[in-house]
């Protein structure tokens, strides 16, 4: 069976695709890699379809037994990668023999690689898609150590692709929308464009900011707001006034008010956001109270 | 009723009440423009995400200004009975609070028909309305740290059935043995926005 069996999961390691949209009416997040152009990317230099399951490595440290002959490649930011304790370098397909060891050393910015391998990861699909949601819990369970991982069948790599790998900045300005509960805040736009950190309790289910907390119009102080739904980007502002930024794996409906909606284009970027980067929202929007 | 806009591909529709918004979501549901890539209802609004490059928030608009929401339409909906054992922790203090027998907390449960409003908390969970007054009560003061799956609740003007084991702060009325969600069934969840649900007590 062409598998690759995991050695060390490293802190956190995840098989994801793109993810399930489509059943947020269910009550399912869409989960998915939260970089998704740096898992496509991956897909791509080892010849996979886009759309073909990998890994997700928060931080590094994963280290994976290849039990068959295998390309594979490593996106997302910089990072040492080795077989059998070689350099083999990221951004780059690399073959694997059988019996050799693949291992992902800790990205120097940034948060998240992505492992791609030929023919794709191809545990069994739920809900069509391969992705874990740490919400909900569905799709496969976080890797351990011993997991074997079967593999699909591989095609030929497409050729020459772009190869860059992204450098996360200490410092990001985050374009935002407004949202369908822009009213129900003072100045808004002016507020969340000052500067927020981003916190440590932040995971794939939301970004948790710390910074000058946002005030409430006086008319919706105490104002409760019936449960609504919710998208990836959608800027929620609990009572505490800090916003939390939703990820792919967030709830489908809450009970506080968005604020805000960041630009689609701009999530991979907050995929990459360690605990301690600083973080300002900007508006292009002059009329956010309506 | 209003649009509300919420980012570049998505707008949220703000109803006046539970009834206009079940109505709403039928009406779209029903002819479902191409290009919706999401259809979300909540207890008051209706999010709809569209696929970018499509022109469904548009089509959406369109279709509901001409939709009669104060009249749901009849008829078109699934119905699903679910059997319960009304054996629920809080049996005692909802009987209580209603101030009528258990006997007749059960009979009010089971003797009126649901609507799936909307989900949320956890995949499959469903939001049910049409609760009878006097079962419409406050949550527990302190959620209990793990609620059994198939636990039947009722909380504030709703009732609804726990998928998997989770936290939670309804009060339980009873347990069923159906199973709310399997991700690997199809469809996966038992209720989907719109379906009609009658409770039929199991013993």
């Amino acid at each position: 069976m062409r598998a690759l069996e995991v050695v060390r999961p490293g802190p956190l390691a995840l098989v994801q695709d793109l993810g399930r949209p489509g059943y947020a009416h269910l009550g399912v997040p869409p989960s998915g890699a939260l970089d998704v152009p740096a898992l496509r990317l991956a897909n791509r230099l080892v010849g996979n379809d886009e759309d073909a399951a990998g890994v997700e490595c928060l931080f590094g440290g994963l280290s994976l037994r290849a039990k068959t002959s295998c390309t594979i490649a490593v996106t997302g930011p910089a990072v040492d990668v080795e077989v059998d304790g070689r350099a083999a370098g990221s951004h780059a397909p690399v073959w694997v023999a059988p019996g050799q060891v693949v291992t992902i050393g800790a990205p120097a910015t940034g948060l998240r690689c992505y492992l791609a391998v030929s023919g794709g990861i191809a545990v069994d699909p739920e809900l069509g898609s391969r992705s874990r949601d740490v919400l909900s819990e569905i799709g496969p369970a976080p890797l351990k150590a011993g997991d074997v991982l079967p593999l699909g069948t591989p095609s030929l790599p497409g050729g020459a692709d772009v190869v860059l790998p992204t450098v996360a900045p200490a410092s990001l300005v985050v374009p935002i929308e407004p949202g369908p509960r822009a009213h129900w805040f003072e100045d808004p736009a002016a507020g969340l464009a000052k500067t927020w950190t981003v916190t440590a309790e932040s995971n794939r289910v939301g970004l948790r900011l710390d910074g000058p907390a946002l005030t409430r119009e006086a008319e919706y102080a105490e104002q409760e707001l019936p449960s609504e739904g919710l998208l990836t980007g959608a800027v929620q502002v609990p009572p505490n006034g800090l916003p939390v930024v939703f990820l792919a794996d967030h709830p489908t409906t809450g009970g506080y008010p968005v604020a805000a909606v960041v630009r689609r284009a701009s999530l991979p970027a907050l995929a990459q956001a360690r605990p301690g980067t600083l973080l300002r929202f900007h508006s292009s929007t002059r009329v956010w109270n309506r | 009723m209003r649009w509300r806009a919420y980012g570049e591909h998505a707008a949220l529709l703000d109803c006046d009440s539970l009834t206009q918004t079940i109505a709403a979501h039928a009406a779209v549901s029903s002819s479902r423009p191409a290009g919706i890539a999401e259809l979300v209802p909540g207890a008051r609004s209706l999010l709809v995400v569209e696929t970018p490059g499509s022109d469904a928030l548009a089509a959406v608009r369109d279709l509901l200004e001409q939709a009669d929401l104060e009249h749901p339409p009849e008829g078109e909906s699934r119905e699903i009975t679910l059997d319960v054992t009304y054996d629920g922790e809080d049996l005692e203090l909802v009987a209580r609070d209603a101030g009528v027998s258990i006997e007749d907390v059960v009979r009010l449960h089971t003797g009126a028909v649901y609507t799936v409003a909307f989900t949320g908390f956890a995949p499959g969970f469903g939001y049910l309305t049409g609760l009878p007054e006097p079962l419409r009560q406050p949550r527990l003061p302190s959620p209990r740290t793990r609620v059994p799956p198939g636990s039947v609740g009722i909380a504030g003007e709703f009732t609804g059935v726990y998928p998997r084991v989770s936290p939670g702060g309804w009060r339980l009325i009873g347990h069923t043995r159906a199973v709310l969600f399997d991700p690997r069934a199809d469809p996966p969840a038992l209720l989907s926005p719109g379906d009609r649900v009658r409770f039929r007590s199991a013993g």
